[in-house]
Parts: structure tokens; C-alpha cells; sequence
């Protein structure tokens, strides 16, 4: 074996061990207290995720998520769907839907909170601000991207308008708004963490602010890590049901 | 004009009708450039017709045109004795790029014309296995176009616009994305299908071997703006075998004079 092809077969996960190994070297001897040993912060995690006050931020963090993410799908497929298909539609929104995509939206997160008060439904809007502009913009690209000639072809052999959109332009797009969807995910993840923690009372917000402000490093590590990994998850699931139709890309 | 403009053959009292007229059809687009320039063709039923001429000449515009895709400036088209509007049951086109399906199978693909207008499910399917047997696809049923090579995908595409039973069967290069062996295949399946099935065609393609290996008859368009430059009756039975078409004295004179009246559109 040459060492070209030792080097190919690293397990991909390896890096994670040493990252986590260094971790624990410099917790248990680097004397830095910002930093607890990982087999302490492992311990922690299994048992912060029992408890009652990660269940209720947990319970809080998915009802914001979820009605956020609902209201963008609601919301962002059937206007990236109009804006594809209607000329007029993208011209006078495409401005407003790039300058969302691009804008640092947690700096809009204060200004929401005067108007929708310092709760619950700020978060469930900052979930829905940030997840929306790429679906809109995802499912746009998808409606656009589905072949002329099928367009055609469907018109052709006397396809109405309703049958052009559902048996053509829809299906045609679904590759695309699959992708749209699972980047909503992700920034809708960031979005309901991120309205969280400025808010400050909710949720895990309200549990980071807690350890912060006692120093409970091992709990706030914990946490950190529990979040990083449910949100991986979750993208891991849309993306695996966007791999699932991975077939449609094959032939355009 | 040029040299090699004959003048058109003249209608024969007895014969049949035009399936398709088309008279005084321009085609402007709204940046000024005029594809087709005052084109009058007839198209005769049950004749296989080719629309030959350098690329960029407007033929596969005038076809959309026949098709009801696009609508021309000027001038008509009727199909028997009809005014076009739009697209119409009696005109099925086999499209260049396939134009199928990716996410449905064979059989679906093949059904879709029939699915668009609305038939049962067991007859449409009974009707595309039929057309799929027929063009050679058999036991590729519910294979995806993405797992079919290109000449197998166009088969398709052709058993798809057989099974509306339209008079009009219009190809646009249906074979220019196949490699060359898979074409001379195709062409050759072609003529053999056009024996059993009756059909009008009207053909669009770039090669004069194609247009000639084919033809009933063939109309030469010159270079934008495009006119009707020369018809050509190439004359050869096609139901000889295929290595004698092409080795038919008639094929070869017409290949040799339609190149040297199109060489002279290209620099």
C-alpha cells in the first residue's frame, strides 16, 4: 500500500476525534477554564438532555422553528412559483428578495421586537426571514430551469395551463426546491437559535444566557454541542429526501 | 436570385389536396432580424417532406410556425384547409432535444400526449405499449430517460408522438444529438415505421444525406432572411433496401447538386 492510498482511505470522522482528543488534552492540562475537558462536557450533554428545562427550551426552539419554517414553505414556494412564471412578478420583486438574501438579517431581530413583542412570535419571524428568501429564490431558479421544449412538448400535445404547471413545471422544479428547502433549514436553524439569544428569555437562548452569566462552562458547552448536533441532523434528513430524487438532475 | 432556383413543379389536376399550406409566411422577431421571408410551400399527404438549408436559416422556426408554437407576422397556415392558431390534435412534433420526462419512465413518457388529453390510464398505457413495440423499445417500459442512451430516448420521443394519431408528423433533427451509426440506424427504422404508419412528415434537418436518404421531396431554404430556394423530387423507392438507396445513382446526383446549391450560403 502506498502511503497515497492510506491517505484515501481515512475514515471521514477521524478529524473529529483529534479535534476532540486536543479538546480534552487542553482541558484537562491547559488551566484554561473557558474550556472543560470533553469526556466532562460528554458527560454533561447526557445529562442536560434529560432534564426539564432543556425539554421545555427543546419543546419552545421546534414550535418557533416549525411555525416559522411552515409560514416560509406556505409562503416562499408560491411566490418563487409566481415569480417564475410571471414575468412582471420577478421584475418588481427580485430586488427586494436579493436584498434579503444578502442582508445581515440578525441586525433586524431588535427592530422586530417593538413590533412583535419580546416573545415567541419575534422568533417564529426570525425564523421565517431567514429561511424564506433562498426558497423563494431556489424554487424561482427551479421553475425557470425546467426545459423550454418540455414547456413545448406539453403545449404541443394540448396541455392546458393547469396541466402545464402540475405535470410539468412543478415536478420539473422539484429538484430545485428540495435545495431551496434544505438551505431554509439551515438558515431557519441559525434563525430560531439566533432570535433566541437575542431575545434571551426563550429557549435555549435563555439557557445559554443562564450558563454564561453563572460561568457554568461545562453546561454551556453542553448545550452548544447538543444544538450543533440537532441541527445537523435535521439538515442531514432534508438533504437525505433531496438525495432521494437526485434521478430528476440525471437527464437535464 | 440564384442559377439553381428551378421553378416549382406544378400541381397536377387530380392530385390530392395540400395536408398543409403554407402561404406568404414572414417571421420577424422584435430585434429586427427577419428568419423566414415570404415562404409559400404545400405539403402533400402522405409524402415525407424535408426542409434542408445551412443552419441558422429559420426551418426549425417554420416548422414552430406549422406547429402553432409561434405565431408568424405575415401569411397562413392551414392544415386541411384549416387556419392554424395554435397547437392542434392532427400535428404531433418529435422534438430535437427528446423534450422528455425526466422523472417518468418509458411508458409514461410515451403516454403523456394521450395523458394531457385526458385518457383513461389502462387504454393510454395499452396504446403506448403498442407504439413502444413498434419503434423498437420493448422492455424498456419502466426505464427512465436518464438510463437510456440517445437513440433509445428519441425512439421514445417518436413513440410519443405516434401514439396521438396525428396526420401531421413533424421531426425537428430528431436524429443530430445521436452519433452517426445510431442515426443510419434510426433513419432506416424510420423508413420502415413510415411504411406501416401513414403518416405526413415534415422533417427538419442539416444533412443533405438525411434530406436525400428520406425525402419524398425536399425544399431548399436559403440563408436568413430565408426564402424557398429549391424543391428537389429525389425520386427513389423506399422500400428498397437500405444499402441500395445509398448506393442509388438517383441519391447520389441529388446529394451531389444540393450540396453545390447550398455551398454557396456557406463562406
Amino acid at each position: 500500500m502506498t502511503p497515497r492510498s492510506l491517505l484515501d482511505n481515512v475514515p471521514s470522522g477521524l478529524s473529529l476525534l483529534v479535534w476532540a482528543a486536543i479538546w480534552e488534552l487542553i482541558g484537562r492540562y491547559g488551566g484554561v477554564d473557558l474550556i472543560p475537558p470533553m469526556t466532562a462536557i460528554a458527560a454533561k450533554a447526557v445529562e442536560l438532555v434529560q432534564t426539564d428545562s432543556f425539554l421545555k427550551a427543546l419543546s419552545v426552539t421546534a414550535q418557533a422553528f416549525g411555525i416559522g419554517m411552515a409560514l416560509a414553505i406556505v409562503i416562499g414556494i408560491p411566490l418563487g412559483v409566481l415569480m417564475g412564471v410571471w414575468r412582471p412578478a420577478e421584475k418588481l420583486l427580485n430586488v427586494w428578495v436579493n436584498i434579503f438574501i444578502s442582508a445581515p438579517l440578525t441586525a433586524l431581530v431588535p427592530a422586530l421586537m417593538p413590533l412583535l413583542g419580546i416573545g415567541q412570535t419575534t422568533v417564529v419571524a426570525t425564523v421565517f426571514l431567514f429561511a424564506v428568501w433562498v426558497l423563494v429564490i431556489d424554487t424561482q431558479a427551479g421553475i425557470r430551469h425546467v426545459g423550454g421544449s418540455l414547456v413545448d412538448m406539453a403545449r404541443l400535445f394540448g396541455g392546458t395551463r393547469s396541466q402545464i404547471f402540475f405535470k410539468v413545471l412543478l415536478p420539473g422544479a422539484l429538484p430545485e426546491i428540495l435545495t431551496g428547502l434544505r438551505l431554509a433549514v439551515v438558515r431557519g436553524v441559525k434563525g430560531v437559535v439566533i432570535g433566541q439569544i437575542i431575545i434571551a428569555l426563550l429557549g435555549f437562548g435563555e439557557l445559554f444566557e443562564l450558563y454564561l452569566q453563572n460561568f457554568l462552562m461545562e453546561e454551556f458547552w453542553a448545550l452548544v454541542f447538543v444544538v450543533f448536533a440537532l441541527a445537523f441532523v435535521i439538515v442531514e434528513a432534508v438533504g437525505v429526501v433531496e438525495r432521494r430524487f437526485d434521478f430528476y438532475a440525471g437527464s437535464r | 436570385m440564384n442559377a439553381m432556383t428551378k421553378p416549382l413543379p406544378v400541381t397536377k389536376p387530380d392530385e390530392a389536396p395540400p395536408i398543409v399550406r403554407v402561404a406568404g409566411v414572414t417571421m420577424r422577431y422584435a430585434n429586427g432580424v427577419t428568419a423566414l421571408d415570404g415562404i409559400d410551400l404545400d405539403f402533400e399527404r402522405g409524402k415525407l417532406t424535408t426542409l434542408l438549408g445551412p443552419s441558422g436559416c429559420g426551418k426549425t422556426t417554420l416548422l414552430k410556425i406549422i406547429a402553432g408554437l409561434f405565431r408568424p407576422t405575415t401569411g397562413t397556415v392551414a392544415v386541411n384547409g384549416r387556419a392554424v392558431t395554435g397547437p392542434g390534435p392532427e400535428r404531433a412534433l418529435v422534438f430535437q432535444d427528446f423534450a422528455l420526462l425526466p422523472w417518468a419512465t418509458v411508458l409514461r413518457n410515451v403516454a403523456f400526449g394521450l395523458e394531457l388529453r385526458g385518457v383513461a390510464k389502462s387504454e393510454r398505457e395499452s396504446i403506448a405499449e403498442k407504439y413502444i413495440r413498434e419503434v423498437g423499445l420493448a422492455g424498456f417500459e419502466h426505464q427512465y430517460p436518464s438510463q437510456l442512451s440517445g437513440g433509445m430516448r428519441q425512439r421514445a420521443g417518436l413513440a410519443r408522438a405516434l401514439t396521438v394519431n396525428a396526420d401531421v408528423l413533424m421531426m425537428d433533427e430528431p436524429f443530430s444529438a445521436v452519433d452517426e451509426q445510431m442515426r443510419r440506424k434510426l433513419q432506416e427504422d424510420l423508413l420502415s415505421l413510415l411504411q406501416v404508419e401513414k403518416k405526413t412528415v415534415i422533417f427538419v434537418t442539416h444533412s443533405i444525406e438525411e434530406a436525400v436518404y428520406l425525402s419524398d421531396r425536399i425544399v431548399l431554404l436559403s440563408r436568413r432572411p430565408s426564402r424557398v430556394s429549391a424543391i428537389r423530387d429525389p425520386g427513389i423507392a423506399h422500400d428498397l433496401p437500405p444499402d441500395q438507396i445509398r448506393r442509388d445513382q438517383r441519391y447520389l446526383d441529388t446529394v451531389d447538386e444540393i450540396w453545390d446549391t447550398l455551398k454557396q450560403y456557406l463562406q
